[in-house]
């Protein structure tokens, strides 16, 4: 049995990763998950100065999801390669580092700081809900998405993955702009703005007021997207949405992605990860799939 | 540190003991190597309700297999494990946070302060301390819980906000009315308490250590969910923001910004 996946020349020893901003740099879920049984570890977004965050409340429970307006709070590039990538680099895992910024040229520095780091792919946030300069605002244009995508490849030296917002009227127009860019993948989707108001006291519950949410509930809405950039592009796509067992993380698959990410259940479940691993394997021994990518795409 | 686990725990047995308030006793391995102000993440069964909720550790039996979590039903969540009693299994993450620094205590006088539903982790802190201990609970009426308890451990003082039971007012009243002094305080309470604690501690000269809450996702570390702004620049966030779940709860006073 092959687990197997290649991303953009760069292959992984199976399709699960962990989604960015879930996971910390994998330090906090060492004591629960054996980072070298993961396909990559995504780390949570890194600007090229530390960012303070919003204020909190930051977190809110939703029916069957959560809402999160962290608002990408990261210590910044310096720490982030002295610290964050030497720990990762004690694993058999690949690195992929989130890198945000609020505008292009904090992008880029971070992107070239990478380059001769040992990092095995970029993926870049232009959609996180939270902040207010930079992030989404390049992630819901075609022309801005293009714009960025188009510099960032210009610098990087590592394959390039765009994180897609799914808060866009045409996914397949946006993923189109990014694959037209040179982008080497895409991912997706990042959270969904939402909102929760405390009817007691009258208020927002998150300080932020909006907040992107994440968790089971939106799996129906991230499947059908990921399936809508897949017949718009060629380059590979890395879904993620709700995924909270290897069930979810099987029907990305066949919506066409080429790997999956576990976000949110890494809060509910520490093991999510490991278990969605162990159940894709089950799955492929009971329909006797010799090969993991034979599910990429596959649905009829 | 003990490693971080999530295990299935089971219920001893549960009561009511005030408006809205349970007593709770768990069998769980976690007991083991829990800490007077650490806490456990506790899993509603419900569905739709996926986020563990933190509690605070109230007591650990003497032979170290049962965990004591009193609790007051505030949402969805805790109105579930209201429901359950003796046999029913619950699911932990734990333990979870660094608890008070007992050795700061030593051979010190110590007021331990409690609020409201911050009053259960100072049975197990009082338990642990071995030095001279005023305990100064503050409830809002006379729906008094633990002070029983406590008084085992020390001396107990009771604030009711109505004046229905002891000095009328909060815990900082009942320092006046008594004329209490410390070296050291403990606390957990609401934000209000604990701020007024860290002023008088500021303007007293003396250390006090406060466990902080705030809305948690991940519990341990990760999600950056429930930060408190932190006087200088934090070791590892590198901005002024500690997390509450593991850098925390308890904070020296001092050290945040609240």
């Amino acid at each position: 049995m092959n687990t197997q996946v290649t991303i953009a020349g760069v292959t992984f020893q199976n399709p699960v990763m962990t989604a960015s901003g879930t996971f910390g740099s994998g330090m906090e879920y060492s004591d629960f998950v054996d980072l070298n049984k993961l396909g990559a570890v995504v780390t949570k977004g890194v600007a090229n100065v530390p960012w303070e965050g919003n204020p909190t409340p930051r977190v809110a429970e939703v029916y069957g999801g959560m809402l999160n307006a962290i608002g990408l709070q990261n210590p910044g590039i310096d720490v982030f390669v002295k610290r964050d990538i030497p720990f990762l680099q004690k694993y058999d895992t690949r690195i992929i580092v989130n890198v945000c910024g609020k505008t292009v040229e904090d992008y880029l520095e971070v992107v070239e700081r990478l380059g001769d780091q040992p990092v095995d792919m970029l993926e870049i946030n232009v959609s996180c809900p939270n902040v207010k300069e930079g992030a989404i605002a390049f992630g819901q244009k075609p022309e801005s998405l293009y714009d960025i995508t188009s510099q960032i490849k210009k610098k990087a030296k590592q394959p390039v993955i765009m994180k897609l917002s799914p808060n866009v009227t045409d996914i397949g127009e946006m993923s189109r702009a990014a694959e037209a860019a040179g982008a080497d993948a895409l991912s997706m989707i990042n959270t969904i703005t939402g909102m929760k108001i405390d009817i007691h006291r009258r208020k927002f519950v998150l300080a932020n007021k909006t907040g992107g949410m994440s968790g089971p509930a939106i799996k129906p809405v991230a499947v059908r997207m990921v399936y809508q950039a897949a017949q718009a592009v060629k380059i590979p796509i890395i879904g993620m949405g709700g995924i909270s067992n290897a069930e979810d993380a099987i029907e990305f698959l066949l919506a066409g992605a080429s790997a999956v990410a576990v976000g949110a259940m890494n809060f509910v479940n520490p093991y999510t990860t490991v278990e969605v691993i162990e159940g894709i394997e089950q799955y492929m021994k009971r329909y006797g799939i010799e090969t993991v990518t034979d599910l990429i795409g596959a649905v009829e | 540190m003990a490693q971080k686990k999530k295990l299935k725990a089971t219920i001893v047995s549960q009561k009511k003991i005030a408006d809205q308030i349970y007593d709770l006793w768990l069998e769980t391995k976690l007991a083991k190597n829990a800490h007077p102000g650490q806490f456990v993440a506790v899993y509603p069964h419900h569905e739709s309700t996926l986020l563990p909720r933190p509690i605070s550790i109230c007591e650990v039996s003497e032979d170290r297999r049962r965990l004591r979590l009193v609790y007051r039903v505030a949402g969805k969540g805790t109105a579930e494990f209201a429901t359950y009693g003796a046999g029913d299994t619950l699911e932990l993450l734990g333990v979870l946070g660094n608890g008070f620094p007992i050795e700061k205590a030593k051979s010190k006088q110590v007021f331990l302060m409690g609020g409201g539903i911050g009053i259960p982790p100072m049975l197990e802190l009082a338990k642990r301390l071995d030095c001279q201990k005023r305990i100064l609970l503050g409830y809002r009426d006379n729906d008094l819980f633990l002070q029983e308890d406590l008084a085992r451990y020390g001396d107990v003082y009771v604030a009711t906000e109505d004046g229905s039971a002891g000095t009328k007012g909060n815990v900082m009243d009942i320092i006046n009315a008594h004329g209490l002094t410390a070296d050291v305080i403990m606390a957990c309470g609401p934000m209000p308490m604990l701020r007024a604690i860290k002023k008088y501690a500021g303007e007293k000269g003396i250390e006090a250590y406060i466990s902080l809450e705030e809305r948690m996702a991940c519990g341990v570390g990760a999600c950056l969910g429930c930060v408190c702004k932190t006087t200088n620049v934090d070791s590892h966030s590198h901005v002024h923001n500690a997390r509450i779940c593991t850098d925390g709860p308890v904070f020296e006073a001092r050290e945040v910004d609240i």
